[in-house]
């Protein structure tokens, strides 16, 4: 999968980079014929579609590049989400989110929310990770695990933010120059995330702390033996992987005018995790592919039977057992 | 707060471990002799639990659930073995999760598709439904008393299981070394799904005496089996001594906890930011206990040092 | 005499109730090729992973260049200038040798954080990585995924990784097992021409190899070392005999 990942990128028009390309342009098509076939549902299906994808371009950084199967990311996710469900709940208000030792207030400038949930999410994975990363294997996933649920009971639990209700921010933050309630131009922030996350995945992936970074999924003792702490390397993908799925929760508080422990519950994790091995693990485009097979098929598996998730799980086992590489080995082949 | 009520608690904490360990224990004999990680035993948990709660709608006994609840997990942890689990073990971790991720969906919606969406409730047997008088004048349910009691032999048989019987040295020899225990002429095979069916019937076992106390609903295994997990990091991995010990340190920081956090903060502050502040500390302490645990010892107290 | 570049200094290290390590002093000095002998179960990978610093000393000390590094871990030992190649070869079998190379480029010239600049495309890196790729003879191999190569190519590819560290001395681990008459020839021919360049501690199996090429030999048996001198020496030298053949004294 990932010899190709570092080196030069392909002069070549490579198969992968044109299903690359059909999938960015596939996702743009849905809502734009959606909206002039006058079904903007199908924009909301899309909206969501990018957010889970930009998640997921997140946690491919460390399950894909760096081999941490991480079943708590939906921590990151969620903590993002509240950064933004609170900030803008306290800005509508104009209640002060604290008052000592100097006030500050909420707001629903965008611009201002998101660098607060990236940082939010960021800090979350430095500590998870730090603690999560003295272990390894399986341990690392039960851990992650663990530390999700601990995010989760903890929103549950606070009374401040809605507690086991969740918290509704009734209209969507600001974005100078666009109408943010206009589902077309939602979208299009959303998608212009995704689309600036997947260059970055792709930069970071060519890059020095991507080299190390594969190098420690592949043999960690080798990377110290060549004078490269693994766990600092494995850490720093943790955090911008961490940030960049907050940056999505922040977006996806945002597409539901509301926010609730639901995301930052164990499934949330589970879904996340599926999306990406859906699209093809450590494929830089994986995400994309996953999170729109996965919301097709919530939609349409939805709607011919209330137990679809039931088939859902049939097919995940299918692809685990026999059909291993994803939607992205089966369009571009196993080694891109 | 009075001692009796304290004591109480520390029962409550007890029973609450034990029946934690019922499910640790199979965890940890999978992971250790089969390298598999099972997230699927939650829902093995939850079969045990419905089994029970429909047969003794049927027959009006309890007895006859409790039976049942054991056959039947056994025989879905039998039939997922054979199908599904037994392709995994020489997969990678990450396969292991989404195979048993999956097989939790599946579980969940067709139990949800067979019994409904409404949670059942299941009556304690009329033999255990009184309370007793503990030296000291406390009153305490005898059923939760019983659980005690079933957590603390099943422990028991487990250790002689393990420790003395012919079985055990198969299973520790397992865990050591598959291809010599499998030149060595055992049916590796079949000792797997023979050890993977008993940690499913501890797992169906805990979760009709724990619905019997609680209630019987779809996606009650999934929060008992991250617990478990804390236990089994806490203990460490493949030892059922730690997974005892863990299972008793989560079930008693977890219940002490709720119960003193927000009196603690009582002291020192009004007392519904107390009740706040406490509920949501209380409900973080033992994932804070787990990461003490890590940081002091990252292999888990009984564990080889990872 | 010029200053020891390592240092191993009454090292001991136990499992359980084995003495894995007991004791153990020994030196490597500028020039040299340094042979580390023993039957199996000598402690000889223990030394070696306890001088790497993947294992941690119960008593003694490691000494790298006239310091003391008892305390740090492999990565700093590395940055420090120790260079290793694994008993079973150890590269990222993905990536080509290039990419190997450069990992170990990367490594010793710091700045892993970079995000920026693709590292194929680093004339800092792959330059350095050329070069350390030519001096193990693998020219022209750079494209090749690790995972292609052949036995003795994989073992040379080690050999360009700890190079790229520009390392002060070399911990080479049964480098010849299982090359065939050829490929030993071949790397003894490398191995004797960097001396030079950098000190080598070895631990051989090939006895051939070890006499021919090393300026000194030190022998363990039983976790503690009972000779030390020239390959004529220890040829000589009754316990070393007594050990291998079984000898009375």
């Amino acid at each position: 999968m990932t010899a190709a990942a570092v080196q030069a990128p392909a002069r070549r028009w490579s198969r992968e980079a044109r299903v690359n390309t059909a999938l960015s342009l596939g996702l743009l098509a849905v809502p734009l014929l959606a909206m002039a076939a006058g079904e903007p549902f199908w924009v909301t299906l899309a909206t969501r579609a990018a957010i889970l994808a930009l998640a997921g371009v997140g946690l491919n950084l460390a399950l894909g590049y760096g081999g941490l199967v991480s079943f708590g990311h939906a921590a990151f996710f969620g903590l993002g989400g509240y950064a933004a469900g609170v900030l803008a709940s306290h800005g509508m208000s104009g209640r002060p989110i604290v008052t000592w030792p100097l006030e500050i207030g909420g707001t629903t400038q965008m611009l201002a929310i998101w660098p607060v949930a990236v940082a939010a999410a960021a800090l979350g994975a430095l500590v998870i990770g730090a603690l999560s990363l003295r272990t390894t294997g399986v341990f690392f996933i039960m851990i992650t695990l663990a530390f999700g649920q601990m995010a989760f009971y903890f929103m549950v639990s606070w009374p401040a933010y809605g507690g086991e209700d969740g918290l509704p921010t009734y209209v969507r933050s600001r974005f100078p120059g666009v109408n943010t309630m206009a589902p077309l131009q939602f979208f299009a922030i959303a998608y212009g995330w995704l689309m600036l996350a997947l260059w970055l995945s792709w930069r970071i992936a060519g890059s020095r702390l991507g080299l190390a970074l594969q190098a420690a999924r592949q043999n960690r003792q080798r990377l110290a033996a060549v004078g490269i702490r693994p766990k600092s390397v494995l850490l720093g993908a943790f955090v911008l992987s961490g940030a960049l799925t907050g940056l999505a929760g922040a977006l996806y508080t945002d597409l539901n005018r509301f926010v609730s422990p639901a995301m930052l519950s164990w499934q949330t994790s589970g879904e996340l995790l599926v999306l990406v091995i859906l699209g093809g693990v450590g494929r830089l485009f994986g995400p994309v592919a996953g999170a729109m097979l996965f919301i097709a098929l919530e939609h349409l598996l939805g709607g011919i039977s209330d137990y679809w998730q039931f088939f859902l799980g049939a097919m995940l086992l299918m692809v685990v057992l026999f059909a291993r590489g994803g939607i992205m080995g089966a369009l571009a082949g196993r080694d891109g | 707060m009075s001692l009796l009520l304290l004591i109480e608690q520390v029962l409550n904490g007890v029973q609450f471990g034990l029946m934690l360990f019922l499910m640790a224990a199979g965890l940890t004999l999978v992971f250790g002799v089969m390298g598999l990680i099972n997230l699927a035993h939650g829902s093995l948990y939850m079969v045990g639990a419905f089994a029970c709660a429909a047969v003794a709608a049927a027959t009006g006994s309890f007895w006859l659930g409790l039976a049942a609840a054991l056959g039947a997990a056994a025989a879905a942890g039998a039939l997922v073995e054979v199908v599904v689990i037994r392709r995994l073990y020489n997969r990678d971790h990450l396969d292991q999760v989404l195979a048993t991720f999956a097989l939790i969906l599946m579980f969940s919606e067709g139990t949800r598709w067979a019994f409904g969406s409404f949670p059942l409730y299941l009556d304690v047997p009329a033999v255990l439904a009184g309370s007793v008088t503990l030296p000291g004048g406390i009153v305490y349910p005898e059923f939760r008393l019983a659980l005690i009691g079933v957590g603390l032999a099943v422990a028991a048989v487990l250790f002689w299981l393990i420790g003395r019987t012919r079985i055990g040295v198969r299973i520790r020899a397992g865990e050591a070394d598959r291809e010599m225990i499998a030149a060595l002429g055992v049916d590796i095979g079949r000792l797997y799904t023979v050890v993977f069916a008993l940690g499913a019937a501890l797992a169906g076992l805990a979760g009709a005496l724990v619905g019997t106390v609680q209630s019987v609903q779809v996606g009650m295994g999934e929060p008992v089996l991250i617990l478990a997990f804390v236990v089994i990091v806490i203990g460490g991995i493949g030892s059922i001594r730690g997974a005892l010990l863990g299972s008793l340190l989560v079930g008693l920081t977890d219940t002490l906890g709720r119960v003193l956090l927000p009196q603690a903060f009582a002291l020192a502050m009004e007392a519904s930011a107390a009740n706040a502040v406490g509920s949501a500390l209380a409900s973080m302490s033992i994932y804070i206990l787990m990461a003490a645990v890590l940081v002091w010892r990252p292999g888990g107290l009984f564990g080889a040092p990872a | 005499m010029a200053e020891p570049v390592l240092r191993a200094e009454r090292l001991s290290r136990g499992f359980g109730a084995l003495r894995a390590v007991d004791e153990v002093t020994l030196e490597l000095r500028p020039g040299e090729i340094h042979a580390l002998i023993g039957p199996n179960g000598a402690g000889k990978s223990t030394l070696i992973r306890l001088i790497a610093g993947e294992v941690r000393p119960d008593a003694g000390q490691v000494l790298l260049l006239g310091r003391d590094v008892s305390r740090l871990d492999v990565a700093r030992r590395a940055r420090m200038g120790l260079g290793r190649t694994f008993q079973v070869s150890s590269v990222a079998p993905d990536f080509s040798v290039l990419q190997n190379v450069a990992l170990a480029v990367l490594g010793s010239r710091g700045g892993v954080f970079g995000l920026w600049r693709n590292v194929m495309r680093d004339e800092a890196l792959t330059g350095p990585a050329r070069e350390a790729i030519a001096d193990a003879g693998l020219s022209g191999r750079g494209s090749v995924p690790a995972a292609a190569l052949s036995h003795g190519e994989r073992r040379k590819l080690e050999i360009a990784m700890a190079l790229a560290l520009q390392p002060r001395l070399l911990l080479l681990d049964e480098p010849m097992a299982g090359m065939g008459v050829e490929g030993a020839a071949e790397l003894g021919a490398l191995l004797s021409r960097l001396r030079t360049r950098v000190p080598i501690l070895l631990v051989e199996h090939d006895m051939d190899a070890v006499f021919a090429l090393s300026d000194r030999v030190s022998v363990l048996a039983e976790g503690r070392l009972i000779a030390s001198g020239t390959g004529a020496e220890i040829r000589a030298d009754a316990d070393v005999r007594r050990v291998y053949l079984g000898e009375a004294a």
